[in-house]
């Protein structure tokens, strides 16, 4: 199906997207093959294949890949068919193993990929082994760890896909004392039945917590609530290429006092503040854990979530998994221990917030199905963007601007395929 | 088997079958009051062995935890179980694991079914109990549940499991 340009205008308008955008398989396929098969994807971190031989299962969209690190030390994106006859070579979660043999013929690939031996090897005559490999992911980048891979043999650079959102991971990495991250807690599953969109968009919705989450506010010793409220200094920002952030740093600059940010003092987190003192200085530590860690979606699948980290997986059109973990900070034992006790509690199927989120994705779902109205409505807050210092879209922390950024780029990549 | 240990056998099959119905019938109050005041509900991801204090599990619920997650059940907003699934669990193969003077071990299996908003949904699990016996009567100072799909992506499981 070829979808042409003025199609997709009528489809995603400013204020507004069409609902088979969420819905239509026909859509799904397209997006796959203009969305997740040719930008940036994020895989995984560096930290889970952190010795020779270690590998983990990934995903590129709906493409199983398995990230190795081979014997050279060298961070890999592998596909997990066999060159043979196309059978799964790898069938583990995660491991270390300097050869994966194919259990269906016995051919083996080292961790880098390449074709080991050949069983009964009298049966192939000038056979060009070094074309029979694992096939990879063609390009491959990474920035502090946090591993990307496109499908693309050629475009945009990583640094220029992420544009001024790469700034959001330094300012993570420097939460740690080391200024590492590290992702090392092991993820949840947690399957929806739902548009992967609808998880994209939310991450950076501002205006649902006080709704979803009342549950939890109500009855938690939680600042979250009050950061989305009216009175909030939060911003919501649009750093363009379908990034979008909740800028929390107004709110907490506000508060002014360290640690505030994960509701706690610098008192109860003893050794961990003295060390980022150690490790930045009295001033600057000091303005970093007030500003606590950042809220952003990097378009199509990762979500730094302050203390989480979500990776969205495409499975169907009304089928995603979010893969979460707790983030871990080198050096800094004592906090990751709080982190992942609190997204223990947050997130998953059984999670005090993102059950909630997950029950509402399905019923939004089922409810984009309707043949009435065919628009959603996501024109909060077009009348009072405004441009930061650096010239990206801000607005209040509740409105649609998020949305409106992500349907602009989205557009664009749908637009430009046909 | 002595007679002793079929009559505690009977008492802690009484107690598996009770804590069952409750959790059935969303009796959120009652299911609270069979934990010790150290209670742990713990539902691992990944395996039936993961260490929770280092890897992420899909519930590990000190005793605050269990009462918080109660209350939100008792705003009535929490959407994930508004409307409640209706539930129906099967609890058998009920086993005494081993017994010390202070705790009794118990073993069990759990075939629930949920019928949610979303859909119908079979869960198969393996109990294992710590039980204590405070003032007389049988309470939960352990609960690990170990869902065999667990190393899968699962959906919604916000119901008491």
């Amino acid at each position: 199906m070829t979808i042409d340009t003025a199609r997709w205008d009528e489809l995603i308008r400013p204020e507004g997207v069409h609902g088979s955008v969420y819905v239509d398989p026909r859509v799904y396929e397209e997006e796959i093959r203009n969305i997740w098969f040719k930008t940036w994807v994020y895989i995984g971190h560096e930290s889970e294949v952190s010795k020779r031989h270690d590998f983990v299962m990934k995903s590129l969209g709906p493409e199983p890949i398995i990230m190795t690190r081979d014997g050279n030390g060298v961070v890999r994106l592998l596909l997990n068919r066999c060159s043979h006859r196309g059978n799964q070579v790898c069938t583990k979660q995660k491991g270390n193993a300097s050869v994966f043999v194919c259990p269906y013929h016995a051919w083996s690939f080292g961790s880098d990929g390449r074709l080991r031996h050949m069983s009964m090897p009298d049966g192939y005559k000038d056979c060009d082994k070094s074309a029979l490999g694992l096939a990879q992911v063609p390009r491959m980048a990474s920035y502090r760890g946090f591993v990307f891979g496109s499908f693309a043999v050629e475009g945009p650079t990583l640094e220029e896909h992420l544009g001024g959102a790469l700034e959001v991971f330094d300012r993570l990495a420097a939460m740690s004392p080391e200024g590492e991250i590290e992702v090392t807690a092991g993820f949840l599953q947690h399957k929806v039945s739902a548009n992967w969109k609808l998880m994209l968009e939310n991450e950076t919705d501002g205006y649902h917590p006080s709704f979803v989450h009342a549950s939890i506010f109500n009855v938690a010793q939680s600042g979250i609530g009050q950061l989305y409220s009216r009175e909030s200094a939060a911003v919501s920002r649009d750093y363009g290429n379908g990034h979008t952030e909740c800028d929390l740093r107004p709110q907490f600059r506000k508060i002014g006092k360290p640690m505030a940010w994960f509701g706690t003092t610098e008192e109860k987190l003893p050794e961990y503040t003295r060390d980022m003192r150690k490790a930045h200085g009295e001033e600057r530590a000091r303005q970093i854990m007030i500003d606590g860690t950042p809220h952003v979606m990097i378009f199509p699948n990762l979500f730094i979530a302050e203390i989480q980290l979500f990776v969205l997986q495409p499975v169907a059109v009304d089928e995603t998994i979010q893969h979460v973990t707790a983030l871990q900070f080198k050096g800094a034992p004592e906090l990751n221990r709080r982190l992942r006790q609190q997204t223990m509690g947050s997130v998953g199927p059984a999670g005090f917030l993102l059950a909630d989120d997950s029950e509402i994705y399905e019923r939004t779902h089922r409810g984009l199905t309707a043949q009435s109205p065919r628009y959603t409505f996501i024109g909060r807050g077009a009348h009072r963007e405004t441009q930061d210092q650096d010239g990206y879209l801000t607005g209040d922390i509740t409105d649609d601007l998020p949305s409106r950024g992500i349907w602009r780029h989205y557009r664009s990549l749908m637009s430009a395929a046909s | 088997m002595s007679v002793a240990n079929v009559e505690l056998l009977r008492e802690v099959e009484a107690f598996v079958y009770r804590e069952a119905s409750l959790q059935d019938h969303h009796e959120y109050d009652a299911w609270e009051a069979l934990w010790t005041d150290d209670g742990v509900y713990w539902v691992p991801a990944n395996g039936d062995d993961i260490d929770p204090e280092k890897e992420m599990s899909i519930i590990y619920d000190n005793r605050s935890r269990i009462a918080l997650r109660i209350r939100q059940f008792h705003t009535g907003i929490r959407i994930a179980q508004e409307p409640k699934s209706r539930l129906v669990r099967v609890v058998s193969n009920i086993e005494i694991a081993e017994q010390t003077a202070e705790t009794i071990q118990v073993k069990a299996n759990a075939i629930i079914f949920e019928s949610a908003t979303r859909r119908d949904t079979i869960w198969g699990a393996r109990y294992e109990y710590v039980l204590r016996r405070i003032e007389g009567k049988l309470r939960m100072a352990r609960k690990k549940v170990v869902l065999v799909n667990n190393s899968k992506a699962l959906p919604n499981m916000a119901f008491l499991v």
